[in-house]
């Protein structure tokens, strides 16, 4: 409780011991997100994530800078690195390129292992957010670990979803599979003085244009011929706009600041942020829901009970979606 | 519920350039299942005290090969307790003279650690001294 006060009332030290209780899942920690809810809902929280490699911390230490610049809020960054499966130990080195913010006061950086969690975030990921929310941040950058195709958890939890590529990574192919790409609301090409930055501009270009189709004219054996839009391409107002930057110097990052606010006004116009918020804070309460009543079901299963399930689940004596429903009806079968 | 981690900032202050010894204590205690939060070369005391309170570490590892110990480690402790980091246990690695070394614990350094250290043993007294 003590925490939660402090940190209302701006202590560093408070923040900071208090995001260890909620990432560790403490009662104390439990307590104080209850406490410190109601100060929430503020922050725009936006999500920065892509293969590894391709220059996310980078390009996250150049947009703390910029945003800082532009119009001063306070930002929060919430770096994730993976955790060894095998040790549970990591060695997180986001830091390492974000010396640039060290010294200024209105910066606030965390690292985070993902402690176990396939889906680019931590478990407590979340709870942190609203740590740093209810603490006054008016930017959260989450950096999320270097994902592959399917880690798309980021887009979920954050406002507006970057999606940082880099040159010589992939084709078209890989640009039109599901996943990753889905989830962007604006497409970074980093590393743009690298050569091949053309082919991935083009690359991801076709492939978004696939998802949001647009009127087109061309020429074809001689003929102009025109290819109206699907009608549902008028729905969305946010075609995702693909940029380039050069994270080592900055090229192109306040470009990139003037695109996320811009995404941030046209939520607001379309309606998108409250609808975003209503999911957002839907899958929350749908995940703790559920570990609630699992943990609440478990409890009340008596061990014996179930290890006598699982039993006759071994011995192919019952399958276990029949193994469900006799634990659900308190059946002894 | 998580269990607790101990986290350990891992950084080099000051101006030398080496940093392999770093990386082996770094890489050591992430097999130890510590989390490691690797701040890399060049860090001021500043840096240093304001990671640590960032990170909520239990521990501060310094790679020092300069021989600026004497000045940079001063104001670390300094500038950790102006933090209220009083309680974070800080150990040193690299080059350091014999005759510094009872300064250095008295100033409250938990551990000094010279070439051919084994990383057991540092794993071991860091795991120790979080204990208490």
């Amino acid at each position: 409780m003590q925490l939660a006060k402090e940190l209302l009332s701006g202590n560093r030290l408070a923040l900071s011991r208090l995001l260890t209780q909620v990432e560790n899942d403490t009662p104390e920690g439990r307590s104080a997100l209850i406490e410190i809810f109601p100060h929430t809902g503020k922050a725009h929280i936006i999500g920065v994530t892509g293969g590894p490699g391709t220059g996310k911390s980078t390009l996250v230490n150049q947009l703390g800078l910029c945003f800082r610049k532009h119009k001063n809020p306070k930002v929060a960054i919430v770096a994730v690195d993976p955790s060894s499966p095998f040790t549970g130990g990591a060695v997180l080195g986001d830091r390492v390129r974000m010396r640039d913010l060290a010294g200024d006061e209105g910066i606030f950086i965390r690292s985070m292992a993902s402690r176990g969690s396939l889906g680019g975030l931590a478990r407590a990921t979340a709870g942190l957010v609203q740590v740093f929310d209810a603490a006054g941040f008016e930017i959260i950058l989450i950096e999320t670990v270097g994902a592959g195709q399917a880690e798309v958890d980021v887009a979920r939890l954050a406002h507006t979803t970057l999606v940082v590529e880099a040159p010589g990574l992939g084709d078209e192919i890989q640009a039109n599979k599901a996943g990753l790409m889905e989830i962007a609301d604006i497409l970074v090409v980093n590393k743009a003085d690298r050569p091949g930055v053309e082919n991935t501009l083009k690359a991801l270009k076709s492939a978004l244009e696939l998802a949001h189709p647009v009127r087109h004219v061309f020429q074809h054996h001689g003929q102009v011929e025109v290819v109206e839009a699907p009608d549902q391409a008028e729905e969305s107002s946010w075609i995702p706009p693909i940029l380039k930057t050069i994270a080592t110097d900055g090229s192109g990052v306040s470009e990139l600041i003037v695109e996320i606010y811009r995404h941030k006004e046209n939520m607001r116009e379309s309606g998108d942020w409250a609808a975003r918020e209503r999911s957002r804070l839907g899958s929350e309460l749908d995940a703790m829901l559920q570990e609630a009543l699992v943990f609440g079901f478990r409890e009340k299963i008596p061990a014996s009970h179930y290890e006598h399930v699982l039993d006759k689940i071994i011995q192919r004596k019952l399958a276990p979606r029949d193994a469900v429903k006799t634990l659900l009806n308190g059946g002894s079968k | 519920m998580n269990e607790r981690k101990i986290r350990v900032l891992v950084a080099k202050p000051g101006l030398d350039g080496h940093d392999r010894g770093a990386k082996v204590v770094a890489r050591a205690l992430r097999d130890a299942g510590m989390e490691v939060i690797y701040t890399g070369l060049r860090q001021t005391p500043e840096m240093i005290a304001e990671a640590a309170l960032q990170e909520d570490v239990d521990v501060v590892g310094l790679s020092i090969l300069s021989g600026a110990h004497m000045a940079l480690v001063p104001r670390i402790l300094e500038l950790l307790k102006a933090n209220g980091l009083e309680n974070v246990k800080v150990f040193i690695g690299g080059i350091i003279p014999d005759e510094d070394l009872p300064r250095l614990k008295e100033m409250g350094v938990s551990g000094i650690y010279g070439p051919g250290t084994s990383t057991e043993e540092i794993i071991k007294q860091v795991r120790e001294s979080v204990k208490n």
